[in-house]
């Protein structure tokens, strides 16, 4: 699972304590016996126990007997799976993640992750892995290949303190991790899986692959389509690591979020999801979308999180579900639309911003300070795809990204600095001059003209389609210098009221009916 | 090691060496993350401008390969590109693109002008926006259409503000006045729906075409709407 990045990589030793106390080619009993099982279970497609494998035994064994040691090598196990070389990918895959978890990879071991990586995608795309894995599995795959590269990019961009060794591996092997080759394997996964398609023919009732949770009860296999899927939302995290929101939210577009899928029947796929749709939004400044799906997943977090406190993913669970807190936080503080947040999660979201959220709505240099500690704190991490220059003198650029973003975002919010002001006299009358209402704001009239401007255009947020929708919690329109307040009444919802008495009364009336009278 | 990157998703490369087998849109959407490409989308770029048609989804893939490859980074080309989006307000282009821009490139003089403008447009400053605008002339006049685009950009924020405008405001934000404005109106009257009335003194009113966001009674109430599926449940009760 991906832990924080932030450990140090400057040392060139082999990972672990001590390098005399590993001996990668010994391989202790319980891991034969985990290899030979795990190999058996997966050539008979037991899915059932490959999950609880990989789930539980593997944590186990790791917890118990490679704290802080790799697992035995490959070449190792490799005798007791019959040399197996899917199997070897699937365990030297399962390697690395291991050793990113628990240790620091070294560039070395980046590297070799990578080309584990192509191999192990090369097979699939061949169309000649005949295995069902989990989904948890398959997700893991993705999830950790996207980390791996957000990692091998910060580790890229602190070119400071790099040895000589390392700058010339560097340059070596300048294609691993390279952007292009990431994204196109995310691309070629989606294309060759043909999931895009599948989904549409599943619209339609030709396909089956979400009723089926994406397993293939028809003797073949699961693992290119399912990786396939959950690459599309592989894309979307990288493209949100670049910074470009748009493309991003344009390869999640396949998958309908209003509904169940394959992308919610894993909780690390579902809380990815989510996150990142939500801060693409956030960014794209149609926050009544970002509000929406973060109160969903919040409140879903909430009422699952304690069905998950013994899995792995339990620490990633709780940091996502406060960052997502903390957009939540901003996205209302730009947007008061509090109807649309359920009880539940507006009291959470009140114990832990509430005091911090009345201070950012007063957009002063507090609240500015305030908008930077939360998306500091809850963005992801930025990267700078493109390779170092290897010129002196050398630099550390890995926060360049993250100030970028920082610095467009906080741009965002002071340019409605002036707008909490204008909504905050909107809400105590119905019509106010124009005359009346600039002395109240302390400005002249041809500058509140230019806030009102500001305001109308600041609340109403144009989608992809170029559909213009309102987000304005309270609104108004002006004729000629007379400003009217538009209240927005809750719509009284009379059509449900009354199909709901009808049915009552009518279930009355047989009651009555059945009542014989003596 | 330093294996090639062969990946599944191998395309037909350069769409000139095929000639133009692929249109640029089929590219973007099917091969985008190629550097060969990069040629294609740039001229794309110009096509546009002289064509005066917009695709954000290619410049986007432009505007990303060049922070792949910053040293075939043309900021004329980006810069080209960014007057593009600020034509596109009030979709929020203007800043998807900026995201992608590294911050020392922000900080060259033509566009840091371009950042003003699109603040003065975002906070509907509209007279500071045609002073910065004739100043800059150099930077937007390779680009037609734009006065036309940013002038359809404040009529819109307009018609969400106002049932009635004052002359003088239409004025400013369309930087029109005298015999050239009455023309404008008379042409808007004529074929768009604006209606002219006197306002205070001499002063004239004009009633821009109604919409959701000004007329509130236009608005159509979807929250009282009954999906048919519930009430086809009391058919039988009915019936």
């Amino acid at each position: 699972m991906a832990m924080p990045y932030d450990y140090e990589d400057g040392h060139q030793q082999q990972s672990g304590p001590d390098s005399l106390s590993y001996d990668p080619s010994f391989v202790p009993d319980p891991v034969k016996s985990f290899v030979v099982h795990l190999y058996r279970h997966i050539r008979e497609k037991n899915v059932y126990e490959i999950h609880q494998m990989y789930e539980n035994s593997f944590q186990t064994l790791s917890e118990r007997m490679f704290k802080d040691v790799p697992w035995p090598s490959v070449d190792a196990v490799a005798p007791f799976v019959d040399n197996d070389h899917v199997f070897c990918l699937l365990y030297r895959e399962m390697w690395f993640r291991h050793l990113y978890a628990r240790l620091s990879p070294t560039l070395k071991q980046r590297i070799d992750s990578w080309d584990n990586y192509c191999s192990l995608f090369q097979v699939v795309l061949h169309g000649v892995v005949n295995m069902q894995l989990p989904n948890q599995w398959l997700w893991d795959m993705v999830d950790e290949f996207v980390y791996q590269f957000q990692s091998f990019c910060q580790y890229r961009a602190k070119m400071k303190n790099k040895t000589e060794q390392e700058i010339a591996l560097l340059k070596q092997f300048d294609q691993a991790w390279n952007v292009y080759g990431v994204l196109n394997f995310l691309q070629a996964l989606v294309e060759k899986s043909m999931i895009i398609q599948i989904l549409e023919q599943e619209k339609e009732g030709l396909e089956q692959f979400t009723a089926t949770d994406g397993y293939d009860y028809n003797g073949g296999s699961n693992v290119l389509k399912v990786l396939g899927y959950f690459s599309m939302i592989g894309l979307l995290r990288v493209h949100c690591l670049l910074g470009d929101y748009h493309t991003g939210l344009k390869c999640l577009l396949p998958i309908d979020l209003s509904q169940q899928g394959v992308y919610t029947s894993v909780i690390g796929s579902h809380i990815a999801t989510i996150y990142h749709y939500g801060f693409a939004n956030l960014m794209l400044r149609r926050y009544v979308d970002a509000i929406r799906e973060f109160n969903k997943i919040l409140l879903y977090i909430y009422k699952t999180k304690q069905y998950h406190q013994k899995s792995p993913q339990y620490e990633q669970i709780l940091k996502k579900n406060e960052q997502m807190y903390a957009l939540l936080a901003i996205s209302l503080s730009l947007c008061p639309q509090v109807k649309l947040v359920e009880e539940t999660v507006n009291s959470q979201l009140r114990e832990k911003y509430g005091e911090k959220m009345l201070r950012m709505q007063r957009f002063d240099d507090e609240a500015f300070a305030l908008y930077d500690e939360l998306f500091s704190y809850a963005c992801p991490k930025f990267i700078t795809p493109s390779a170092p220059s290897f010129e002196d003198p050398l630099v550390n650029y890995n926060q360049d990204a993250y100030r970028l973003q920082l610095k467009l975002f906080l741009y965002e919010v002071k340019q409605q600095q002036l707008l909490s002001g204008v909504r905050t006299f909107l809400k105590v009358y119905s019509t106010i001059s124009m005359g009346k209402l600039a002395t109240y704001l302390e400005v002249d009239e041809p500058t509140l003209r230019t806030i009102l401007l500001t305001y109308k255009h600041k609340t109403h947020a144009v989608d992809s389609d170029g559909k213009i929708s309102s987000n304005a919690d309270v609104d108004f329109y002006v004729d000629d210098d007379m400003i009217h307040v538009i209240e927005s009444k809750p719509a009284k919802r009379y059509g449900d009221y009354f199909l709901r008495q009808i049915v009552k009364l009518e279930g009355v009336m047989t009651d009555v009916d059945r009542v014989k009278l003596e | 090691m330093g294996r090639e990157i062969s990946s599944g998703g191998q395309k037909s490369s350069s769409s000139s060496s095929a000639g133009m087998s692929y249109t640029v849109e089929q590219l973007v959407a099917v091969n985008p993350y190629n550097p060969d490409i990069l040629p294609d989308l740039e001229n794309f770029v110009n096509e546009q401008v002289s064509s005066q048609t917009y695709n954000l989804d290619a410049n986007l893939c432009l505007l990303r390969l060049y922070q792949f490859e910053p040293e075939r980074m043309s900021t004329q080309i980006v810069a080209r590109i960014l007057v593009k989006a600020l034509m596109a307000m009030p979709a929020p282009d203007f800043s998807l693109c900026l995201f992608l821009i590294p911050e020392r490139v922000q900080m060259e003089e033509q566009f840091k002008t371009l950042i003003v403008l699109s603040h003065y447009l975002e906070t509907a400053r509209f007279r500071q926006f045609w002073d910065e605008a004739a100043k800059s002339r150099h930077l937007l006049e390779v680009v037609p259409g734009f006065e036309q685009a940013i002038q359809a950009y404040a009529i819109h924020v307009l018609s969400l503000t106002y049932q009635k405008v004052p002359r003088s405001v239409l004025a400013e934000a369309i930087n029109i006045e005298g015999l050239s404005l009455d023309k404008f109106v008379e042409h808007h009257a004529a074929n768009s729906g604006w209606v002219v009335e006197k306002g205070h003194g001499k002063s004239q009113l004009i009633t821009l075409p109604s919409n959701e966001f000004s007329r509130p009674e236009l608005k159509k109430n979807t929250a009282d709407g009954v999906p048919f599926e519930h009430v086809a449940r009391i058919f039988p009760i009915l019936g």
